[in-house]
C-alpha cells in the first residue's frame, strides 16, 4: 500500500468529481439545447477520469475499498479537491468561468502527468488530456463570447472572472504527499505550472475584453479538505443514497 | 377571383391531393418542400412538436436524480441517457423546423401550455427506483409507440425517429437492470422497486393515449403513417411483453384484474382511471406546474446567454469583412 | 432585451475516411465555430464521425420540386448513358 500515492490520486481526482458534479446538476436546465448537451458531455468525459482514477486508488490502497466507497462514503474533511471546482452554478458566466479556469490548469496537469512513471497515471492523462483539451476550447470560447458580447454578459462574465479569481492560486499549492509523488517522479510539480497558467489565463481574458483581476488575496484549504460552505449540500446529494442504504448493490 | 377560378384552384387542389394520398399510399416519402395539405403539415408540426416537448419535459424527472444516483456507473448512464433526450428534442425540433416553424414558436408554444406533452412526466420521481420504472416501463412504452415511426410518410420525421430509435435501445435496458439489481437486493430495496411499479404501471398504460372510441385523430393519423396501430393494440402488446419481464424478477403488477386470456392469447387487464389522466392532461397533475416552471426558468435565464453569443457573432462577422 | 435567435445550421458528417460526409441533421448555433462544437455534441456522441462540415442553412439554395419534370424526368429517357444500352457478345470478357 502507498498511502502518498493513494493520496496524490485523490488530489486529482476529487477535482473531476466535484466539476462533473456541478455540471450535472446543470443537465435540462441550460441556457440551449445544445449547450446543455455540450455541458452534459464535459460531465461525461470527467465521470469517465473519476472512474479511472477511482478505480485505481481502490487497487492502491488494497483494502477492499471500491470507487464508488472512495467517491461517495469519506467525510467532508476527507475531499481534497480545490476550491474552485466546488462553487455553485450561480449563473452561466460563474458555469463557464469555473470551466475555464479549471481546464486551463487541468490541461497544463495532464500535459505534465502523461510523463509520470506511474503507467496507469500516465495512461489515463494520455486518454484525458484529449477530452480536456475540447473542455478548454469550449470554455475558452463561451468565454470570448460572453466577455465581448452584449454589456450585460460582459459584466456578468467580468464579475464571474473576479468571483472565482480567489481560487485560483490554491491550483497550484504542493501537498506533502504532492511533494514525494513529484520527487518519485510520478506526480507533476504544479508549482511550475503557475507562471504559464496566468499567462495563458490573461491572454484570453484579455481578447475576451475582459480585465485579469489584480487581488492578491487567495482563498485554500481544499487541498487540506477545508472546504468553502458549498461543498457539504453537494456532497449530501452526492452520497445520498450511500449513505440512506448502506453496503447495498446498484 | 371570379366563382370560376375559385371552382377550377379547388379542383386543382383536389387533384393534387389525391395525388399527394396515392403517394403515400405507395409509401413513398413526403420532403419538407414537396407540396402537401394544410392539415397534413398541421398535424405533423402538432405531433412531432409534442413528441419534442415530451423529450425536453422528460428530462426534469430524470434529471431530479443524476446528482444523487448511487454509484458512479448509475451516474453516467443516467447522464447519458438525459443527455440523449435533449439530443431526441433537437433531432425532432428539427424536423418541425422543415415545415417553417422555429424552435423558438414552438417554445413559446410550450411555455403557454398551448403545447402538449406526454403527461406522464408530471409524475414525481421520488425515490431511485422510480429511475428503474421509468426506463423500463415509460421508455418501453415510447419504444413500442416509436417504431413503426421510422416508417412514416414524413421524411424528414422518419429519419429523426430511426435516430432516435437507435440510441434508444439502451435506454429500457438502463432501466430494467437497475429494476434487476433492486429486486435481487435487500428486501428494502426489492419494496423500493415494487413501489415503483406500483406508482409507474398505470401512468405507463395511460401514456399509450385515450382508448380507440374516443381517440379523435386516429384514422387520419393511420392513412399518413403518423400511427401504425391503434392505442389499445399498443396498450395489449406493451402488457403482453412487460407482464413477463416483471414475473421474471418478482415483482407484481398492480393489478388484480390482470390474467392470461388463453383465447386471446393476451392478458386481460384492470380498468384504467381515465379520469386521473385527464386531470393530469388538463394541467392537474402533481407535478404540472413545476415542470413547466423548471422549463421556463431555463429558457428565461438563459436569454443574455443567447443574446451574447449572437451579438459577439456579429461583432466578429464584421470584423472579418 | 431582444431576443436574437440563434440561426439554423446544416450537418454533414463522414463516418469514416473513404465515405463522403453525409447530412445527419440540422441544429442552431450562434456561430459556425459553436456549430461545429454543438454538431461534434449533438452527432457525434457515439463514435459516429470523423470529419464535420456545418454550413448555414440559409445559404442552401434548394431545388423547387415543382420543377422536378423539367429537371429530372429529361434525364429518365437517356438509357445511352447507362453501360446496359450496348450491346455485346458474351464472350466479350472484362469490359
Amino acid at each position: 500500500m502507498n498511502n502518498n500515492l493513494y493520496k496524490y490520486i485523490l488530489g486529482i481526482a476529487d477535482n473531476s468529481l466535484i466539476l462533473g458534479q456541478r455540471l450535472g446538476e446543470l443537465c435540462g436546465h441550460g441556457p440551449s439545447l445544445e449547450t446543455d448537451i455540450a455541458c452534459t458531455n464535459i460531465s461525461l468525459d470527467l465521470f469517465g477520469q473519476v472512474r479511472s482514477y477511482y478505480q485505481y486508488a481502490a487497487k492502491v490502497i488494497g483494502d477492499g475499498r471500491t470507487e464508488d466507497d472512495i467517491a461517495m462514503l469519506r467525510k467532508e474533511r476527507e475531499y481534497v479537491n480545490v476550491l474552485l471546482v466546488e462553487q455553485p452554478n450561480t449563473d452561466f458566466a460563474y458555469t463557464i468561468g469555473r470551466q475555464f479556469l479549471f481546464d486551463v490548469y487541468h490541461y497544463l496537469l495532464l500535459n505534465k502527468l502523461q510523463n509520470s512513471h506511474d503507467l496507469t497515471l500516465s495512461a489515463i492523462a494520455k486518454k484525458s488530456i484529449k477530452e480536456v483539451s475540447y473542455h478548454q476550447r469550449f470554455s475558452t470560447d463561451w468565454v470570448k463570447r460572453l466577455g465581448d458580447g452584449t454589456e450585460v454578459s460582459h459584466q456578468k462574465m467580468q464579475e464571474a472572472i473576479d468571483g472565482l479569481w480567489t481560487y485560483t492560486d490554491e491550483l497550484f499549492h504542493q501537498t506533502e504527499a504532492d511533494k514525494i509523488m513529484v520527487s518519485e517522479g510520478v506526480g507533476v510539480d504544479v508549482t511550475s505550472l503557475k507562471e504559464q497558467y496566468y499567462a495563458i489565463v490573461s491572454k484570453i481574458l484579455e481578447d475576451a475584453t475582459l480585465k485579469t483581476p489584480e487581488s492578491k488575496w487567495f482563498q485554500k484549504g481544499g487541498k487540506q479538505g477545508i472546504h468553502t460552505e458549498h461543498l457539504g449540500y453537494l456532497l449530501s446529494d452526492l452520497q445520498y443514497m450511500q449513505r440512506a442504504y448502506p453496503n447495498m448493490e446498484w | 377571383m371570379s366563382e370560376e377560378q375559385i371552382k377550377l384552384e379547388a379542383e386543382r387542389s383536389r387533384s393534387l391531393e389525391d395525388q399527394f394520398e396515392a403517394r403515400i399510399a405507395r409509401d413513398e416519402k413526403i420532403e419538407p418542400k414537396d407540396w402537401m395539405p394544410e392539415k397534413y403539415r398541421k398535424t405533423h408540426i402538432r405531433q412531432m412538436s409534442q413528441h419534442a416537448h415530451s423529450e425536453i419535459v422528460g428530462m426534469l424527472p430524470e434529471g431530479n436524480w443524476i446528482t444523487r444516483a448511487p454509484s458512479l456507473r448509475r451516474k453516467v448512464a443516467l447522464l447519458a441517457k438525459v443527455q440523449d433526450e435533449a439530443g431526441h428534442g433537437l433531432y425532432l425540433y428539427s424536423a418541425c423546423e422543415t415545415l417553417g416553424v422555429s424552435r423558438d414558436e414552438l417554445y413559446e408554444q410550450l411555455h403557454s401550455g398551448k403545447a402538449k406533452y406526454s403527461s406522464i412526466f408530471n409524475y414525481p420521481t421520488i425515490t431511485w427506483a422510480d429511475m428503474g420504472a421509468i426506463g423500463w416501463l415509460v421508455d418501453g412504452a415510447a419504444i413500442i409507440n416509436q417504431v413503426p415511426l421510422c416508417n412514416t410518410s414524413y421524411g424528414p420525421y422518419a429519419r429523426a425517429m430511426i435516430r432516435v430509435c437507435k440510441e434508444e435501445s439502451f435506454h429500457q435496458r438502463q432501466g430494467y437492470e437497475i429494476m434487476i439489481k433492486l429486486a435481487n437486493g435487500t428486501p428494502e430495496q426489492k419494496e423500493m422497486a415494487q413501489d415503483a411499479l406500483n406508482r409507474w404501471w398505470w401512468p405507463s398504460l395511460m401514456m399509450l393515449g385515450p382508448t380507440d372510441d374516443v381517440s379523435v385523430h386516429t384514422e387520419q393519423s393511420m392513412k399518413w403513417k403518423l400511427k401504425r396501430k391503434s392505442n389499445d393494440d399498443l396498450r395489449q402488446q406493451f402488457i403482453d411483453q412487460t407482464v413477463p419481464q416483471a414475473d421474471l424478477i418478482g415483482l407484481t403488477i398492480p393489478d388484480s384484474d390482470l390474467k392470461w386470456n388463453e383465447e386471446r392469447k393476451s392478458y386481460d387487464f384492470g380498468e384504467i382511471n381515465w379520469d386521473e389522466f385527464w386531470q393530469v392532461v388538463k394541467g392537474h397533475g402533481p407535478m404540472n406546474k413545476e415542470r413547466m416552471k423548471a422549463r421556463v426558468g431555463a429558457w428565461e435565464r438563459g436569454e443574455w446567454v443567447r443574446d451574447a453569443a449572437m451579438t459577439h457573432a456579429k461583432k466578429k462577422q464584421k470584423q472579418a469583412v | 432585451m431582444s431576443t436574437k435567435n440563434w440561426p439554423l445550421w446544416e450537418v454533414f458528417v463522414r463516418s469514416k475516411n473513404g465515405l463522403e460526409h453525409r447530412h445527419f441533421g440540422s441544429l442552431h448555433a450562434a456561430d459556425a465555430e459553436m456549430a461545429l462544437e454543438n454538431a461534434r455534441d449533438v452527432y457525434t456522441r457515439r463514435n459516429e464521425g470523423v470529419s464535420i462540415w456545418v454550413v448555414e442553412s440559409k445559404n442552401i439554395t434548394a431545388s423547387n420540386p415543382e420543377n422536378n419534370g423539367e429537371l429530372f424526368e429529361p434525364a429518365q429517357d437517356k438509357i445511352y448513358r447507362h453501360p446496359t444500352f450496348y450491346d455485346l457478345p458474351d464472350e466479350v470478357k472484362h469490359m
